[in-house]
């Protein structure tokens, strides 16, 4: 097993996708890290250097709205947390808005999850049994002595393997790259997590600081998941398409479709069942509200998860009993 | 005959049992048995689309048969890939290796895959094929000649007790086709069993010991080469400097019979390079020295008389004859 995993992993990287992958990490982030600059300089002539007067300013804001009848009572308690949390930094005199490298890569992972990375792992995933197929090197590696799940299981393993890698790297690029421009500091940033929506109510009970670093490790390992759910995924469809660009494709379709139901999920409560409804776990991090009512953490978890095992299950049987005719 | 006597004690390293395949609702293997012996060049000899490919697929575990049994060494193929495949070399179709691995990697990754072949075998398979200046370049930089050499490499790493070749000379030139039955025949000496698929008659008669014609997927006849074409009529052509007489005379031998030019099934190369006034007949080749006499004595200059080994299609018109294939 260890040489057939050994064998798969030479060939996603002398395939060279995966430096492929990278530099498009490299060539990105930058532009991201440019926009982040241009949003921080504009702040920061508005309020003449002074974040104080921008936070104050802000307090102020979500004050005045929570005097208003209009605004449901869900989204003032909501408001409430969010005054609570300006006030801490003000009281410890900490900058939330202050870029740096580690709120920089939070913001760019939070906004990953649901395609960018994704199509990352797509990348790799999508390819790594339909290329096999459609060049005929399948024949060379299914005639050996060695059993068709066997062979199936290493590259599913390897995929995982570099799923995680891609997370990091996507992770450690983004530091490294905004880094250079907004400083390598923030580790020790406190947040604010463990926002419990359940209906409408917010319970607050729970809600604690976190430093940077911690939330950012669960963060990736959040990411991680359903990342590997993508991959399982794709690489169902890699088994049952031939072709690596339509297997691609149709996972693509898949992806942004369910971006666009995400805003719509609300008044379809059973979209919730959707693998790609639930792929933004880190938003649960976060706290902002899920896509339909009463999804948790643990909800989107054992959604993805059975996805994730079907997908592979179905891959594994399909691939074991194949006819290879060509 | 006495050799085939001494090939009977021979071990069966290969042995095909009523193999049937159903693909859809169509037969496309409908009855196929036979053996192969250790130390026997074996070929399976068919027009495209009688199913040479499908049983080969077969042989080696990428498809798996409807009904009947593949054995290699006494391990069932379908059972036990693990163990039969072992034993087995083979090329199914073109050599596909990754073309962006060289072709040492390539060797590498195959040898990985089973127990016991080390770096010393690789150079040993890559000195056998001839490879060694240029196995550590790229395989997309190869040309044919040199896929296939590789592929040879790939399937004798195993130290094969069965070597399987699909159409081996398919884009060989002459020079290479004969270096490859000189090749296949030193194999076949020291003890290996090769099975040889070919769509040319000429070809497997060059190179096989024995022969399996199969057609619209069923097996018509398996016997040694010599066999194949005793007691059939063969096309002898005559040249003489006198052709209307030459004819005329021909036409009252007991059994020969004159073919017009494109109506006999002949293989359009043999007659190419032919003085013009060629005269073509169908005769038994016991024949020859008799008709020839009798020109002679009729003060006819014979230039030439040369045989042509009937075509795939002219041999199987004759074995069917009567019998109700096509």
């Amino acid at each position: 097993m260890l040489a057939l995993i050994h064998n798969e992993t030479l060939k996603v990287l002398k395939k060279k996708r995966f430096y492929v992958i990278l530099l498009i990490l490299v060539v990105l982030i930058p532009v991201f890290t440019y926009a982040q600059m241009k949003i921080a300089q504009n702040s920061r002539e508005k309020f003449d250097q002074d974040w104080r007067r921008e936070i104050t300013q802000q307090i102020a804001d979500y004050q005045n709205t929570l005097g208003s009848d209009r605004i449901p009572e869900e989204w003032k308690t909501m408001r409430r947390i969010m005054i609570q949390q300006l006030q801490y930094y003000l009281d410890h005199d900490v900058n939330p808005n202050e870029p740096n490298g580690v709120t920089f890569t939070r913001t760019f992972m939070d906004n990953a999850v649901t395609l960018f990375i994704p199509l990352l792992i797509m990348a790799i995933a999508s390819d790594i049994v339909s290329s096999e197929r459609s060049t005929g090197t399948i024949k060379m590696l299914l005639t050996r002595p060695v059993r068709r799940w066997k062979i199936l299981m290493s590259k599913w393993i390897v995929l995982m393997l570099f799923s995680g890698i891609i997370v990091l790297a996507t992770a450690l690029l983004s530091y490294l790259i905004s880094g250079a421009v907004f400083g390598y500091g923030g580790w020790s940033f406190p947040l604010f997590s463990g926002f419990n929506l359940s209906g409408s109510d917010v319970h607050v009970e729970s809600v604690h600081m976190m430093p940077s670093w911690l939330y950012l490790l669960m963060q990736c390992g959040l990411i991680w998941f359903s990342s590997l759910v993508v991959a399982a995924l794709s690489f169902m469809v890699s088994v049952l398409v031939r072709s690596t660009a339509a297997s691609i494709v149709t996972l693509m379709a898949v992806l942004i479709a369910g971006s666009i139901l995400y805003n719509m999920a609300s008044s379809w409560p059973t979209a919730k069942y959707l693998f790609m409804i639930n792929l933004n776990l880190t938003s649960y991090l976060a706290g902002s509200p899920p896509p339909v009512e009463g999804m948790t953490l643990g909800f989107s978890l054992i959604v993805l998860a059975v996805w994730g095992v079907i997908a592979l299950l179905i891959a594994f049987r399909v691939f074991t009993k194949q006819d290879m005719l060509n | 005959m006495t050799t085939s006597l001494h090939e009977d004690k021979r071990d069966v390293v290969l042995s095909v049992q009523q193999l049937k395949k159903r693909i859809g609702r169509k037969w496309i293997i409908e009855d196929v048995t036979f053996e192969v012996r250790a130390g026997e060049i074996f070929g399976f000899l068919g027009p495209n689309g009688a199913g040479k490919t499908t049983t080969i697929r077969m042989l080696v575990d990428l498809i798996k048969p409807t009904s009947g049994k593949i054995t290699v060494c006494g391990y069932d193929v379908n059972r036990d890939p693990e163990q039969s495949l072992r034993f087995v070399g083979a090329i199914v179709e073109n050599p596909e290796m990754y073309s962006f691995l060289t072709g040492w990697e390539n060797l590498e990754q195959f040898a990985r895959m089973v127990p016991d072949i080390d770096e010393t075998r690789i150079h040993e398979v890559v000195d056998i094929v001839g490879m060694a200046k240029r196995i550590h370049d790229k395989v997309k930089n190869y040309s044919l000649g040199m896929r296939q050499r590789l592929g040879i490499a790939q399937a004798l790493l195993v130290r094969p007790r069965l070597m399987i070749l699909d159409e081996p000379t398919n884009g060989l030139d002459p020079l290479g086709i004969k270096e490859l039955r000189t090749f296949i025949r030193q194999l076949a000496d020291e003890g290996m069993a090769v099975f040889v698929s070919s769509h040319l008659l000429s070809e497997i008669q060059l190179m096989c010991d024995r022969v399996a014609i199969i057609n619209h997927g069923r097996v018509l006849a398996v016997d040694d080469v010599e066999n194949l074409l005793v007691g059939r009529n063969q096309y002898v052509i005559w040249m003489t400097k006198s052709p209307e007489r030459a004819r005329a005379l021909l036409e009252q031998q007991d059994g020969v019979h004159l073919v017009q030019p494109h109506e006999g099934m002949i293989d359009e190369t043999a007659l190419l390079g032919l003085p013009e006034d060629y005269i073509i007949t169908e005769m038994n080749t016991d024949l020859i020295a008799k008709v020839n006499q009798a020109l002679l004595a009729a003060g006819m200059e014979v230039e030439g008389i040369q045989r042509v080994v009937p075509t795939l299609e002219q041999l199987f018109l004759e074995m069917t004859e009567g019998g109700g294939i096509d």
